[in-house]
């Protein structure tokens, strides 16, 4: 059976807009994700601080330890039972950012752990308090160390996307699989939502790099 | 000798790591001005009992008097935000520096004035430069830490703990990580700090230090002070044995 694109070529309208769609709420879950990562890392920093540690930690174990499908499913499917309905794309972009949060919060622990002791002892016997120690003069070091992990982070949310358009959001996957469902051309659909991926997260991959290049010029890595 | 109230007052000093005790019960006093070195084999304690005298380790019993104000009572320390307060009044130099590795030289230095004392920047900066000039590095202002020799990083670390215009500075070990030729210039700084009148309690093995600068030298093992006197009696006519010994093995090795 010879390949026929001209399905691809037609729909290409509606796979940009999906792609749009998929920018979107990657893009936001993104930064719903650094947020809750940031918060949920530093609160795992201090065991002694029992109630906020175990607060985060659970979080962490209940997040890794169970299927981004089941979560997603949980909020749009599971919620509406307690009549509490949110918009798909609602639920899509706090599924995702909820879920990667707590992988971002290992990144900012782990990079916040590999700044030298000395520095937050300097900086606390200079009279500075622990949270403004923390702010100005720790997180600045650690987020030149969270640059390549976080890439890594960004690039596994964008490909965990696809998995929105189970909740009816119209992503690229979403419409391609419209497409495929008039034009039963599978793998030509399939190929081309790939590609569209693929682009994503090049463009994600050399961007990055070009910022940690330029962190490096700025003396800021060593 | 000087007959001032202590600016530095120890009282049973205890302090463990876990079922470890480090510091046995420790009384010491500083008058102002006074110039302490304090010597010992390694694992003694020294650190952890400079530590204690900024709260950067809590200790378990005791008091500590810093300047009138007491930073920890009966092994109570004081609450957080007066404990900061607390260690602007006391400088603190690290054997390893702990320059900030992300800031430049002057930042370095502005950074504590302007975020704890809420300086403005262009008066932080103008006393920064000031400090520079005193330690000899003026023309590093703007150079980052990671291009600066041992020598250079810590006199800005003494610059940058000056800063903050402490009454007290605790030295441990600062010239310990420099290469041989580098120690000079650090010495140097401190020897002009003691003779403004600095107060500073200092750990260090630089024996022709502690006999040109120190008004008193004590000498700490297993987490005890053994033996304090001035340098000439220390040095010529040490009571205790270990101090003896300690004495020795330090002068063959140097
Ligand atoms: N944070 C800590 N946790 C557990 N044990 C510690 C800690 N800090 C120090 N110790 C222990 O306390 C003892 C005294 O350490 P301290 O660093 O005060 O000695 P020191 O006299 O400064 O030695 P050195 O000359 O090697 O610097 C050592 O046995 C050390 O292993
Ligand atoms: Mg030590």
């Amino acid at each position: 059976m010879a390949l026929d694109f001209s399905p691809v070529f037609s729909g290409c309208y509606k796979l940009l807009q999906g792609a749009s769609v998929t920018v979107e709420i990657t893009a936001l879950a993104l930064v719903l994700g650094c947020l809750m990562g940031l918060a949920v890392g530093v609160g795992r920093l201090k065991p002694e601080r029992r109630v906020v540690y175990a607060l985060c930690s659970g979080y962490v174990a209940v997040i890794r330890g169970t299927p981004l499908l089941v979560q997603l499913f949980l909020l749009f499917f599971g919620l509406p039972q307690f009549n509490i309905m949110l918009p798909a794309f609602f639920c899509g972009v706090i599924g995702l950012g909820i879920y990667s949060g707590a992988y971002v919060s290992e990144i900012v622990r782990g990079a916040i752990q590999s700044i030298d002791r000395g520095q937050m002892e300097a900086a606390r016997s200079l009279g500075m308090p622990y949270g403004t120690a923390m702010r100005t003069i720790i997180l600045p070091q650690a987020l030149v160390r969270m640059i390549p992990p976080l890439g890594n982070e960004f690039i596994a949310l964008i490909k965990n996307s696809a998995l929105v358009s189970l909740l009816t959001i119209h992503d690229v996957m979403h419409e391609g699989q419209k497409i495929i469902s008039v034009s039963y051309r599978s793998l030509e659909v399939y190929l081309a939502i790939a590609l569209v991926y693929f682009i994503l997260t090049g463009a994600t991959t050399l961007a990055l790099r070009r910022i940690e290049q330029h962190l490096r010029a700025g003396g800021m890595v060593q | 000798m000087k007959t001032q109230k202590p600016i530095v007052h120890i009282r049973g000093l205890r302090k463990s790591f876990g079922d470890h005790v480090v510091l046995h019960g420790i009384d010491f006093d500083v008058a102002p001005s006074q110039v302490v070195v304090v010597i010992g084999p390694s694992g003694s304690g020294k650190s952890t009992f400079l530590r204690c005298c900024n709260g950067l380790e809590k200790p378990d019993r005791g008091d500590v008097e810093i300047c009138g104000h007491s930073l920890c009572e009966g092994g109570q320390m004081l609450g957080d935000q007066a404990l900061n307060h607390l260690r602007e009044q006391v400088g603190m130099v690290f054997q390893s520096f702990n320059l900030f590795a992300h800031l430049s030289v002057i930042d370095n230095i502005t950074v504590g004035p302007r975020k704890v004392r809420g300086v403005s920047k262009q008066q932080a900066e103008a006393e920064a430069l000031v400090l520079l000039e005193k330690v000899g590095l003026e023309q590093k202002a703007h150079a980052m830490p990671a291009s600066l020799s041992g020598g250079q990083k810590q006199r800005v670390a003494i610059a940058r703990a000056l800063a903050m215009q402490p009454q007290v500075m605790l030295f441990d070990e600062p010239t310990s990580a420099l290469d041989p030729e580098l120690v000079g210039e650090v010495l140097q700084v401190m020897k002009v700090l003691a003779s403004e009148g600095m107060t500073m309690m200092v750990v260090t093995h630089e024996m022709d230090f502690a006999r040109e600068v120190a008004d008193i030298v004590v000498v700490m093992d297993g987490g005890v002070l053994i033996e304090s006197g001035p340098p000439e009696v220390i040095f010529t006519n040490p009571t205790q044995g270990r101090t003896r010994d300690f004495l020795r093995a330090i002068l063959t090795r140097a």
